[in-house]
């Protein structure tokens, strides 16, 4: 059943090998077996599920049903879910229960995909390991010492151990390419505003978007073209068409030309993950593909660039959560500015107190210019930078993160270290770009997975997509699993 | 020393658009407390906002009324600070890219002289919801009905020199933003409310002195008076060898005085960046063109067409453009019966003193235009006297007659209130008079002309005040010679 793409799943349903409350039980059955130490659901959803489940078999058996109706999935614990707890990982949300659906979860409610639950993530999706999380760090299933990634790490986790055949997640910063690569699986970020972010609890509003977590390119690619589309409730989504992103994924490579930026193949690159990533490159050169050096000069500055602009939004986006309407209020509060300082004192985790401060001072009168602009600058120097390099290649590759991943509690007391696990993947959500990462091998140093990561102009995920699907073809690199999940079966 | 005194104001006009800046919820006044207040307006998480652009339309129209280029591609900003009425911990406002760049108001001063007033900029902004002390004892509520609702802040130059300047000016606002149909001009509700900025310096200095903000007034009287005590007590700071801090004051109607809400020390550093979940508004030629097209004639232009197209002094034009109501109304008269000059007089006469005895709108009038257009239609032809047509008057605002032209035929015909112009008639009337009043007719015929009216009056009263007054003079002088 695990192995089995959503094609298969689909297939299957329709020709009646087994029932989508069948399928939801299995998968239910397997979250219940293996999440209690891997740790990726915040919120297991069984009744919703096998409702959703009993829903879609009718409209199975009514001939009404479409290409995912019936087929379970996941969603990050940050995108609201009417009537079902939406905790964003924070204690402040810990309490609340959402009163209406995202336009995501809307569409893939629609699409009649019963929901298995809410997965873990880092608080408010601002981490890169996953530890920062209320509900506990998630475990990586390739060796349960080490990060899975984040800040989506619940959701790639359990596409990893199989106990969702997908799940979404968000990307502001590499959430869905960082795990997605740590964990060994396929997860795509789309271009800012192709798909909606109403509903989606913002971190940071330029630069969030919501994405998708799968085993195969062309699993992503059915969901993703569910997911899209502009939606008058987000002023950000574009106005644009949706392409038929499954129709394009056997499309011929030949002459595809790559950018192979040099920035990204510099120092701080693990030697063991460089190697994976060159053999990926030289699997597509065999696939016809062309290779272009290409530079992005502007890399070094997306850091420093991305930790000013999100905490900014952050800090803002941030205070609606101060006790007052929902959410998380402090024992009996002896005025208002109490009310608030500790509501939001025990009601946010270190790492989002220290990018609201981080924010906060970035915006305060007299830092504004030294700080805000400029780092808005920047971050048009780094869209210029690709934007030159869209000239002459047709995508862009590289590492996903400069190592593998890392033992959980290595790097939490040291954030600029772990802020610079990002360091390839933040450059991309500056611009608005698309991105993904592919399985592309393992380290020979831990044996842990290693992604590939393909960048796209705006709005060619179909183009990501099949490329990555080609890559797919003659690879089987994303059809291991860890085995201490799925040897059985 | 002889003071001078400097006020600039930031008027918030409340737009009169049906639903929310940014949400779909009614902005109707006076509901159920929190029953207006949808998802978004309650900042839940994940909701983003949606621009009403029946807002920017009617913040167009005022710019374009007021003379001020239309800002291309401006911005909306967030301005950061924690209240429990402000459910998104922001307001969503414009910071140096407002919709409205500068732009102009002319006043007219005490002594006839126009006096032209700066308008900085306006711009677009969420309103907050209200907190409720009262009621909830030791606790405080919430309502959210208001928060969302458009406003347009209007700010000023600081080009006011005193409090009546700066009336004139609340009141050319005020009925500018009526005529265009964005605001309601509610002050009591707070759909009009205004903060002054207060200074004074020593006649002839440059430098502006350091000003105080007065909040949330909000009626033109309170203007004024807040303005003038505002100004003593800071030449009285001053005077006394004191300086004035740069504050936000209240102002107290009951005690009359001005208090101190909070310091320029204690002022927020509001964090303003631009709203990530919003893009800038781009206001294309086409739309203005469209604006421009449904923009109503401005009363400065209707004064001036009055005067000239009716012929009207430039007071009466300046009562009848007060308001667009008035103004249509006495065009719609003056049009159907052709006696302008007759119209405008019954409007700011008879009419208005009615409406104001009765503490009516002119759009509530119980005489409706048509009913106007009816009678005066007979005192032009003389049907019935000017006398006669205020009791006809009196008879429609009672409610007698039909609501359209005909009313007044139907009130004249039934109190038989119709002039006598037939001479013979008139003729007999007088000869009546004449004889039962022997002593008179000799005193006028002695040179005692005075007794004249004498003859009229009672002329008159025979007639029941129904015979043409031109005619009985004309018919009298000819027999008493």
């Amino acid at each position: 059943m695990i192995t089995k793409s959503l094609t298969e799943l689909s297939t299957s349903l329709k020709a009646g090998d087994f029932s989508s409350v069948e399928l939801t039980q299995f998968y239910l059955d397997r979250i219940a077996k293996y999440d209690g130490e891997l740790n990726s659901f915040i919120t297991v959803t069984e009744e919703q599920a096998l409702a959703g489940a009993k829903a879609a078999d009718e409209q199975i058996a009514a001939g009404t049903a479409g290409a995912l109706t019936g087929i379970p999935m996941a969603h990050k614990d940050l995108f609201c879910t009417d009537g079902v707890r939406t905790s964003c990982a924070s204690k402040m949300l810990g309490n609340f229960i959402a009163p209406y659906n995202a336009t995501v979860v809307e569409k893939l409610n629609a699409a009649g995909m019963p929901m298995l639950g809410k997965t873990n993530m880092d608080e408010f999706a601002m981490g890169s390991s996953n530890e920062n999380s209320y509900y506990g760090a998630v475990k990586n299933p390739w060796d349960l010492e080490r990060v899975p990634g984040g800040s989506s790490g619940g959701s790639a986790v359990a596409v990893a151990a199989r106990l969702a055949p997908v799940a979404t997640g968000t990307d502001t910063g590499g959430s869905i390419r960082q795990p997605a690569s740590l964990t060994g699986i396929t997860g795509i970020k789309p271009t800012y505003g192709r798909v909606s972010r109403f509903g989606m609890i913002a971190y940071a509003s330029s630069l969030d978007q919501g994405g998708i977590f799968g085993t195969s390119a062309s699993d992503c690619a059915m969901v993703l073209e569910t997911m899209s589309g502009f939606d008058p409730k987000d002023s950000t989504s574009v106005e644009r068409d949706v392409p038929n992103m499954s129709a394009s994924l056997n499309d011929s490579i030949k002459g595809l030309k790559i950018g192979l930026p040099k920035e990204f193949f510099g120092e701080g690159l693990d030697s063991s993950v460089a190697e994976v990533v060159n053999d990926a490159i030289e699997e597509y050169k065999k696939l016809g593909a062309e290779i272009v050096e290409i530079s992005l000069p502007n890399t070094h500055l997306a850091i420093p660039s991305y930790y000013v602009i999100a905490p900014a939004e952050a800090s803002s986006n941030l205070s609606r959560f101060d006790g007052v309407r929902y959410g998380y209020r402090c024992e009996a509060p002896v005025d208002l500015t109490d009310m608030y300082m500790r509501s939001r004192g025990e009601g946010f985790g270190t790492e989002v107190k220290r990018r609201i401060m981080t924010g906060t001072y970035a915006l305060s009168a007299g830092y504004y210019d030294a700080y805000y602009l400029k780092a808005q600058k920047i971050r048009r120097l780094i869209s210029d930078d690709f934007k030159k390099a869209f000239e002459k290649v047709d995508v862009i590759m590289g590492p996903v993160a400069p190592e593998t991943a890392f033992k959980l509690g290595e790097k939490t007391d040291d954030p600029i270290s772990m802020y610079l696990a990002d360091i390839y993947t933040l450059s991309l959500n500056l611009a608005g770009l698309t991105g993904m990462s592919v399985p592309a091998g393992f380290s020979k140093n831990n044996k842990m997975p290693v992604g590939l990561q393909i960048i796209g102009n705006y709005f060619e995920e179909a183009k990501l997509l099949n490329v990555a699907h080609q890559y797919q073809q003659v690879t089987d690199w994303h059809k291991q699993a860890p085995s201490a999940y799925t040897g059985g079966e | 020393m002889e003071w001078e005194t400097v006020i600039g104001l930031e008027i918030h006009a409340q737009l009169s658009t049906n639903s929310k800046l940014f949400s779909g919820s009614s902005t109707e006044y006076g509901q159920e407390p929190n029953t207006q207040a949808n998802i978004v307006d309650l900042a839940m998480p994940g909701v983003l906002p949606v621009l009403n652009t029946e807002a920017v339309r009617m913040a167009a129209m005022f710019g374009l009324a007021i003379g001020a280029p239309i800002g291309r591609g401006n911005v909306f900003a967030r301005k950061n600070y924690f209240y429990p009425d402000l459910p998104q911990g922001y307001q969503i406002s414009q910071f140096d890219k407002p919709i409205v760049e500068l732009g102009h108001m002319d006043i007219t001063l005490e002594n006839g002289e126009t006096k032209r007033i700066g308008v900085t900029r306006a711009h677009l902004e969420q309103d907050a919801g209200k907190s409720l002390h009262e009621d909830f004892a030791g606790m405080t509520g919430i309502d959210l009905n208001r928060s969302g609702t458009p406003l347009l802040e209007i700010v000023s130059e600081p080009d006011m020199s005193s409090a009546k300047e700066a009336v004139a000016y609340m009141k050319k606002i005020h009925e500018l933003v009526q005529y265009l149909g964005i605001n309601d001009g509610n002050l009591a509700e707070g759909s009009f409310r205004c903060d002054a900025n207060v200074s004074v310096r020593p006649k002839g200095q440059k430098e502006l002195g350091t000003r105080a903000e007065l909040k949330n007034i909000n009626s033109f009287k309170f203007v004024e008076r807040a303005i003038n005590i505002e100004i003593e007590r800071q030449i009285d700071i001053i005077e006394d060898g004191g300086a004035v801090v740069q504050e936000t004051r209240l102002y107290d109607p009951d005690k009359n005085e001005t208090r101190s809400m909070r310091s320029k020390e204690e002022a927020n550093d509001y964090r303003y960046f631009p709203c990530p979940d919003l893009l800038p508004i781009e206001i294309t030629d086409e739309f203005l063109t469209a604006v421009k097209a449904i923009l109503p004639e401005l009363p400065a232009a209707k004064f001036e067409r009055f005067m000239n197209e009716y012929d009207l002094s430039d007071y009466d034009a300046g009562v009848l453009t007060a308001s667009r109501e008035t103004a249509d109304y006495f065009e719609s008269v003056a049009k159907a019966c052709g006696e302008p000059k007759l119209t405008a007089n019954w409007v700011t006469g008879e009419l208005s003193s009615h409406l104001n005895n009765d503490s009516l709108e002119i759009t509530d009038s119980p005489v409706n235009a048509e009913m106007l257009t009816g009678l005066i239609k007979r005192i032009a032809d003389k049907t019935i006297s000017g006398k006669i047509a205020k009791e006809v008057f009196q008879a429609l605002w009672a409610g007698e007659g039909s609501k359209d032209e005909s009313a007044a035929d139907k009130v004249i015909e039934s109190k038989g209130l119709k002039q006598i112009t037939d001479s013979g008639a008139i003729e007999a009337l007088i000869d009546e008079i004449m004889a039962n009043n022997e002593g008179q007719v000799e005193q006028y015929r002695s040179g005692k002309e005075k007794v004249f009216g004498f003859f009229v009056g009672q002329v008159m009263k025979a007639s029941q005040g129904k015979a043409n007054p031109a005619q009985v003079n004309e018919l009298l002088k000819k027999k008493l010679s």
